[in-house]
């Protein structure tokens, strides 16, 4: 049971349906980074996916440009509360990059340059649900948003979303990442408000 | 899971900012550098949430205290700066958040960057080492606006007299005092290169301000030889309404 706050009215955004509980709308675009922002040169930018022990997949900037790439737009939830709706991509989904791979693999850590880990189940990638995107509002995407390319996953969270992605690992079994190892919940349903370990 | 604080003291940092000071029975105790959620809800249930840094060091007695500026068009800051008065309840939730920390186990040089309000986390860890007795070399580098702008003077200069371990270096960036030896500007390398600590020692470096702040000071550590693994960053953006 909330405590009424005496005299605060607030702003009302919140009817909107689109927006999940405890979120408000921006129109900017806030940064939350742990650490420094990777430059990572588009000659030596690689992605890759592997089972733990071997790569099955490897992609140069320009091979990875030659996949069939999709523009998608979509609203995005950080669980620093804010919102922003009807943003729009350009990248390669999940699907197109995973349809040769043979796994039994329930989960997947996706890795970044800088070091930055994050995990999820591995249907929360497939079915048309997430990308790795590398334009935003029709630019080329901003290092400090996670260019060369981040992967875009809107249904969790902003930061399974990885920025400068590097790989994905399959795993057998679920391992937290970076911030899932540091207080934030596992899972990260914006819509279940799965913000931290004790949601 | 939402913790029920009670204001007990108020404090006007600068014209637009202020420190709450909450007793919140059951807190669980914090790390400096962690954050709160602060939650305000209307009468009819609307509520809104938003995140501050915790201003004030870990400590036994239940007490926090919050340093917050008001943003013009923000929908929580300013109900906390201005109409939040001693006494009344407060709903917050933490502490949160486990890697923009400083524990006072650490014993490696440390250097702190601030940009404006940036400073507020990195506060909460030099009031931590001071109250655990920590030796950790501690260098500050505060950017700010202009002299009126600036938080926890008195305390920063008392601290830094008692103990040549801690040093502040201000930057102001639109004014300084009177024969300032700095013309006002951003923080540059030169700065960097005179006022921080030099990338041989392998400070660990905590970078806390709004986005553009933080890029470029991130960038200028690297730039001087900072390994990126020892650079700590926290942002937060004119939109974020954070700290």
């Amino acid at each position: 049971m909330a405590i009424i706050s005496r005299g605060f009215s607030g702003r009302r955004s919140a009817t909107d349906e689109k927006l999940p509980p405890g979120q408000y709308v921006t129109t900017g675009f806030p940064v939350l980074s742990a650490g420094p922002t990777p430059h990572v040169p588009l000659d030596q930018w690689e992605f890759t996916i592997d089972d733990g022990a071997n790569v099955m997949l490897r992609w140069d900037w320009k091979s990875f440009q030659d996949l069939p790439a999709e523009k998608f737009t979509v609203d995005i939830h950080c669980v620093t509360r804010w919102s922003k709706f009807g943003t729009t991509w350009e990248g390669v989904s999940l699907d197109t990059l995973f349809a040769d791979v043979k796994t039994d693999a329930s989960h997947a850590l996706v890795r970044s340059y800088g070091g930055y880990t994050t995990n999820l189940p591995l249907n929360d990638l497939l079915n048309k649900q997430a990308w790795i995107a590398f334009k935003f509002e029709g630019e080329d995407l901003a290092a400090e948003h996670g260019g060369p390319a981040r992967l875009l996953v809107p249904h969790l969270y902003l930061w399974k979303s990885a920025k400068w992605v590097h790989g994905i690992t399959l795993m057998k079994k679920d391992e937290p990442g970076f911030w899932e190892r540091l207080g934030y919940h596992n899972y990260g349903d914006p819509w279940r408000e799965q913000r931290y370990w004790s949601d | 899971m939402w913790h029920l604080g009670k204001v007990i003291a108020l404090h006007d940092e600068t014209a637009t900012t202020r420190t709450i000071t909450l007793e919140v029975p059951g807190w669980p105790g914090h790390i400096a550098g962690q954050h709160v959620d602060v939650r305000l809800t209307a009468a009819d249930g609307y509520s809104a949430a938003r995140s501050y840094s915790i201003a004030s060091a870990p400590n036994v007695d239940g007490r926090i205290e919050l340093t917050i500026e008001r943003l013009p068009d923000g929908e929580v800051s300013p109900y906390l700066t201005q109409e939040l008065t001693v006494g009344d309840p407060l709903e917050l939730r933490g502490p949160l958040g486990g890697w923009f920390v400083w524990r006072t186990n650490q014993t490696e040089a440390i250097q702190l960057i601030a940009g404006g309000s940036g400073i507020v986390p990195l506060m909460a860890m030099i009031r931590s080492r001071a109250l655990a007795g920590n030796t950790a070399p501690f260098r500050l580098l505060y950017s700010v606006r202009e002299p009126a702008a600036v938080f926890y003077r008195d305390e920063l200069q008392a601290l830094s007299r008692q103990d040549s371990a801690e040093s502040v270096t201000y930057a102001y960036t639109r004014a300084a005092p009177k024969n300032w030896p700095r013309p006002p500007g951003r923080i540059d390398a030169a700065l960097i290169e005179s006022a921080a600590w030099p990338s041989s020692l392998g400070p660990t470096c905590y970078v806390c301000g709004q986005t553009s702040f933080v890029e470029s000071a991130a960038g200028l550590l690297i730039a001087s030889g900072h390994s990126p693994d020892k650079i700590r960053t926290e942002r937060f953006g004119p939109t974020g309404d954070r700290k």
